[in-house]
């Protein structure tokens, strides 16, 4: 709403530009930019140290081995490595079909009751605090398996459900973009419908969709609270998300710290290790999206 | 359902050419869509059933099953309590700095760093919950204690400096600070899109009638504005209820309500409670659980 509206333009500066307003002006910027400043120092402080902290944890064996009989300075977190690929990529795959499907229902055939609801629910499911979603897997297979199971898989699906809100809202944002005289183009050339999105929207939003699962991946790929409740926190390798608990490199770093053992400080120093590699994950995962969705994207003329 | 997508001109055509006759293609594609987004409105209402199924054995049991022997409002009053406070903390740091940053970014800084400068202000909100927590300890704790010590000293008379200040930071003033640094993205990133679409005319305006940068500002971005930030808030309110690894990690628990933000004796949130009893919890304990974190999902909307 156009709020603002000046009553009096001929008087309301009249009183001319005094050293009074040019000093409030003054103070102002630079409140603001000490603002920006402020905001900055956390940013630089938490790579730093991250990067301080973290670096005398990696190594080799780091990467190599899992934790499996360790009780002191050895082992590594190759068992938290590949538990957060294998958790991360059967959320991926369970959210992503299930995410583009619903987004092309709600920009292509969807209408009325269905298409409302669905639209309200998926901004309800944006807010779902992440440990919620964590007890509800929990809560799904306990149903099932009874009460003690820890899955790799349950992670999965508490982390399905925070990545599919993210997924819809990104494709159907880029799936409003996609011009419509493209469709009817193809419309025009006796294409049924369902060829139409598979050949030609689909294809134009390709690298919108591959950047938003991209950012959708990186947001979860960090979170803790789901997985601690519903994985489970185990030692030693295990690549098989149906069978018994699956660390990740969350979880492990929390683990690290909460209970470091004898050995407190080679603990905290893999946990920042563990740390540093999830960010390179997210920071990576930034990275690659931007540069897809730069190399493939289709200029529309 | 349409059998073809008749709002288009090129459809109608092609309803017409076809006789009207549904493709299997069409008809399965059609279908598929709308599976999955009634899959994803099933998946919500499952984990509304499940929570409020799996929690409810709790809400009816008497205080002495309970864990901590209380009944189940005595036991989540602290923890609800322990929430808001540390949320509104958050909010109270987060929201004038998130405009600062966003004036800045859109008002003050050059307009070709804009993009780089808020990619950076963005990288905050990429940064997982753990790694704010890691680094809330052992970073901004013990680099805070000298203030908590100085807050004491000279501000002791307020209720919530009263001390005596924590030898670790472990207090709610340091939880409620990283939140802080944690969802100030959010509301800057809200901030920065509505402040970047201040009609023109309005604040050329307030400068034609001889207005400073500020007074511009403070006339027509400001009120033009207010309603999209507050919405922003909401959502970086939100997120910081539903927050677990941060303030698991930092605060250092002992489940006294008040209002002290400086000492060793903190209550806990929801969240953060969940994630540190779940693990060696059974039976009704975990319903317990479940049941707060109901409480937590049904709060912000």
């Amino acid at each position: 709403m156009e709020s603002a509206t000046i009553t009096r333009p001929s008087t309301l500066f009249a009183g001319g530009l005094g050293w009074r307003r040019r000093a409030v002006n003054i103070t102002m910027t630079v409140l603001i930019a000490a603002a920006f400043v402020i905001a900055l120092i956390p940013l630089i402080s938490l790579v730093y140290e991250v990067a301080k902290r973290g670096i005398p944890g990696l190594s080799l064996a780091f990467f190599t081995e899992d934790a499996r009989g360790v009780v002191g300075e050895g082992g590594g977190a190759a068992h938290a490595i590949v538990g957060t690929l294998v958790i991360t990529a059967v959320a991926s795959v369970i959210s992503v079909p299930i995410g583009i499907m619903a987004a092309i229902y709600l920009n292509e055939y969807g209408e009325g009751r269905l298409r409302r609801a669905l639209t309200f629910f998926v901004d309800v499911m944006t807010g779902i605090p992440s440990i919620v979603a964590g007890l509800f897997a929990y809560a799904l297979f306990e149903l099932f398996f009874g009460p003690g199971i820890r899955l790799g898989v349950m992670g999965s699906v508490a982390l399905s459900v925070l990545m599919i809100p993210i997924v819809i809202r990104s494709a159907e944002e880029v799936l409003k973009i996609v011009p419509n005289h493209l469709r009817e183009a193809a419309y025009a050339l006796g294409t049924p419908k369902w060829k139409t999105i598979t050949k030609v929207v689909l294809p134009t939003a390709f690298a919108g969709l591959i950047t938003g699962v991209m950012i959708a991946v990186a947001r979860i790929v960090g979170e803790t609270a789901p997985l601690l409740v519903t994985t489970g926190v185990v030692d030693s390798m295990n690549s098989d998300p149906f069978n018994g608990r699956m660390q990740n490199l969350a979880v492990y770093a929390y683990n690290e710290y909460r209970s470091p053992g004898v050995f407190k400080q080679a603990a905290y120093d893999k946990a920042w290790a563990a740390a540093l590699t999830l960010i390179a994950i997210v920071m990576l995962l930034n990275i690659a999206a931007r540069l897809v969705y730069r190399r493939y994207k289709t200029e529309i003329r | 359902m349409s059998q073809v997508d008749t709002t288009t001109n090129a459809g109608q055509l092609l309803a017409a050419a076809s006789g009207g006759r549904r493709r299997l293609g069409d008809r399965v594609f059609s279908r598929t869509a709308v599976v999955a987004a009634v899959t994803i409105l099933a998946l919500l209402a499952g984990v509304a059933i499940f929570l409020v199924s799996e929690g409810l054995p709790a809400l009816t049991a008497s205080a002495s099953e309970l864990p901590e022997g209380k009944s189940f409002i005595n036991y989540v009053a602290p923890l609800a309590f322990g929430t808001v406070l540390a949320s509104a903390i958050a909010a109270l740091i987060a929201v004038p700095l998130a405009v600062g940053v966003a004036l800045f970014i859109t008002h003050i800084a050059p307009p070709r760093l804009a993009l780089t400068l808020g990619y950076l202000v963005d990288l905050l909100a990429a940064i997982p919950s753990i790694v704010y927590g890691l680094w809330g300890i052992f970073v901004l704790g013990p680099a805070a204690v000298p203030v908590l010590k100085w807050l004491e000293e000279k501000l002791g008379w307020i209720p919530i400096f009263e001390g005596p200040a924590s030898a670790t930071g472990r207090t709610m003033l340091v939880a409620g600070l990283v939140l802080a640094v944690m969802i100030m993205p959010i509301v800057s990133a809200v901030a920065r899109e509505v402040f970047a679409q201040t009609p023109r005319k309005l604040k050329e305006g307030a400068q034609a009638l001889g207005a400073t940068r500020w007074e511009m500002i403070r006339m027509t971005v400001l009120p033009f504005g207010k309603s999209s930030v507050i919405s922003g808030a909401m959502l970086g309110l939100g997120r910081a209820l539903g927050e677990t690894m941060a303030v698991t990690i930092i605060l250092s628990v002992s489940g006294a309500v008040t209002f002290n933000l400086i000492s060793q004796a903190n209550p806990s949130t929801i969240a953060a409670n969940i994630a540190l009893n779940f693990p060696e919890s059974s039976g009704l304990a975990i319903n317990a659980l479940i049941a707060t974190g109901l409480v937590l999902f049904r709060s912000p909307s």
